[in-house]
């Protein structure tokens, strides 16, 4: 049986990773996902896991060990934050191009400069393409969920793809919360033994990882890449029904908040979920027909799936925790308002950026949205397509 | 190339190769500009080239001993030529364009009988 226990999203990680209990952990401090491998060096040290810990001079040569040690034919897992993803860049391409099914967790932080240690989206979004399939949690219990689930996703036989499961920095990482912590042996036999599909640890039968492809091949390797990684979206479903069915918790591509009839529809991810469902449920008690659609699968992104869910919206804000950065709107409001142009109802869509580099975002931040959907709705008018959540001034 | 071109639904995942040492099969000396030629008469059979050679491209006969050059993948990059000990060197490059059509033979005659 699992047990309830108060510890932060850092410790839900770590103890996903010590019950999952790879053969390789490659990880460099930065905060604030730093008391992950802090706590798996502990628990190995405490002789409650037996992976072999390599603790690289950077986050470049973290990835790099996580690649070698996954084409070994390892069960390999990390841990990351802002400029250390950053760092990592070069091989987060090259782990997915390779068709290695590592996983790490990414307490999302702000990318410098100015410098800021706090939780946002600015790495995770950076690296949406990178190849990588990409869960967000909205609590510790989802983080320590994911994780779990992100090892058999990951190494699905059509899919073998690296996953990352991300959460905010700050917000997730170092906030203590009440969830449930698994039973170790039904988390082990959940996870299952890996079976590597090219192990180059085995001289029985010698094969070649890391080659090149030219011109007449390249195209055709990205492709096949490519289909791994669209395949994740049905065995996502398919893990987190069985994960439903082993521990109760059952998880879909998105979290659907009180969506059967709502009207006026925010779309996020992340810790943001829980302020929004606070203020949904205050909307509903006043009659409101509010809901929010929880992004939990960004990549691959389920635009059609996505795109049906919000088939009652009138109106529909997207939260980005990220600057546009000279785009239309955010990752996410270009991904939904994309997917929704070949909806029936093409609801009016909003974009905001909130909470860069861990600014708060509070229920009245969030009401300020509903009642700007509202208008939208009554009036038929958009008087401004993006604007920003708790900023010091006016935008635009 | 004699390799056969395969589709994206046919190729092995993550670029993974089973058949390893199959860049044999992928003629590097095309990309030739220029070209050693050995000289087997002044050739003390160091082997320095064959060590020094980044293509192994020097080829060796079943006594160990260097016995010419694989053109299907020298890529021409001198290294050999710098590294050969004799004097004069037993290896020395040449435009490819000046090779087309002649024998290694008259080659040979060409550059080493000054
Ligand atoms: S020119 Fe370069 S590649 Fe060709 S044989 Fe000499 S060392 Fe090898
Ligand atoms: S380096 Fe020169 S002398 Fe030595 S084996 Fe090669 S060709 Fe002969």
């Amino acid at each position: 049986m699992g047990k309830k226990v108060a510890l932060t999203g850092n410790e839900a990680a770590a103890h996903a990773i010590r019950q999952i209990n790879p053969d390789v952990v490659a990880a460099f401090p930065i905060t604030p996902s730093t008391p992950i491998p802090q706590n798996v060096a502990q628990f190995i040290a405490d002789g409650e896991m037996d992976t072999e810990l390599v603790t690289v001079e950077s986050e470049h040569s973290a990835m790099s060990a996580c690649v070698g040690a996954a084409a070994a034919g390892g069960r390999v897992m990390t841990a990351t934050s802002a400029n250390g993803y950053a760092l990592m860049w070069e091989i987060l391409y090259i782990a997915s191009g390779s068709r290695l099914p590592i996983v790490m967790a990414v307490a999302a932080r702000a990318l410098s400069a100015p410098l800021n240690i706090h939780g946002d989206h600015s790495d995770i979004m950076g690296g949406r393409d990178t190849g990588w399939i990409q869960l967000i949690a909205e609590n510790s219990q989802e983080t320590y969920d994911n994780l779990i689930q992100a090892i058999k996703i990951a190494e699905n036989k059509d899919v073998m793809t690296p996953a990352l499961g991300a959460f905010d920095g700050f917000n997730i990482s170092h906030a203590i919360e009440i969830w449930e912590l698994e039973d170790d042996n039904k988390v082990k036999e959940f996870v299952g033994e890996y079976t590597p599909l090219y192990p180059l640890l085995n001289t029985k039968e010698p094969v070649t990882h890391g080659a090149w492809a030219p011109p007449d091949w390249y195209f055709e390797h990205k492709m096949n890449q490519l289909e791994g990684l669209l395949n994740a979206k049905d065995v996502v479903v398919k893990v987190g029904k069985e994960f439903g069915s082993a521990f109760g918790r059952e998880y879909g591509l998105y979290e659907a908040y009180k969506m059967d009839d709502a009207e006026y529809v925010i779309v996020a991810m992340g810790s943001v979920c829980g302020t929004t469902k606070d203020v949904v449920d205050s909307l509903r008690e006043n009659g409101v027909k509010a809901g929010l659609l929880k992004i939990r699968l960004f990549r691959p992104f389920p635009y059609k799936e996505l795109a049906d869910a919000l088939s009652s919206a009138k109106a529909v804000a997207v939260l980005d925790r990220v600057s546009p950065a000279g785009a239309q709107g955010g990752a996410l409001f270009t991904e939904i308002r994309s997917a929704l142009y070949d909806a029936n109802s093409r609801p009016p869509v909003i974009n905001y950026t909130y909470g860069l580099g861990g600014r708060d975002t509070q229920p009245q931040h969030i009401n300020s949205v509903y009642d700007k959907l509202k208008t939208i709705a009554e009036t038929g008018k958009v008087d401004k397509q993006f604007d920003c959540l708790n900023l010091r001034g006016t935008w635009g | 190339m004699s390799e056969k071109l395969l589709n994206w639904d046919e190729v092995l995942i993550g670029g993974a190769i089973k058949d390893p040492g199959n860049s044999k099969s992928y003629e590097t000396g095309s990309w030739r500009v220029e070209r050693p030629v050995w000289n087997p008469e002044s050739c003390i059979q160091c082997m320095f080239c064959w060590v020094y050679c980044p293509d192994s491209s020097i080829l060796v006969d079943e006594n160990g001993k260097m016995s010419g050059i694989d053109y299907d993948h020298c890529k021409g990059c001198g290294i050999c030529v710098e590294q050969c000990p004799t004097k004069p060197k037993s290896l020395a490059m040449l435009l490819e364009a000046d090779a087309k059509g002649k024998s290694e033979e008259d080659l040979r005659k060409e550059v080493f009988s000054k």
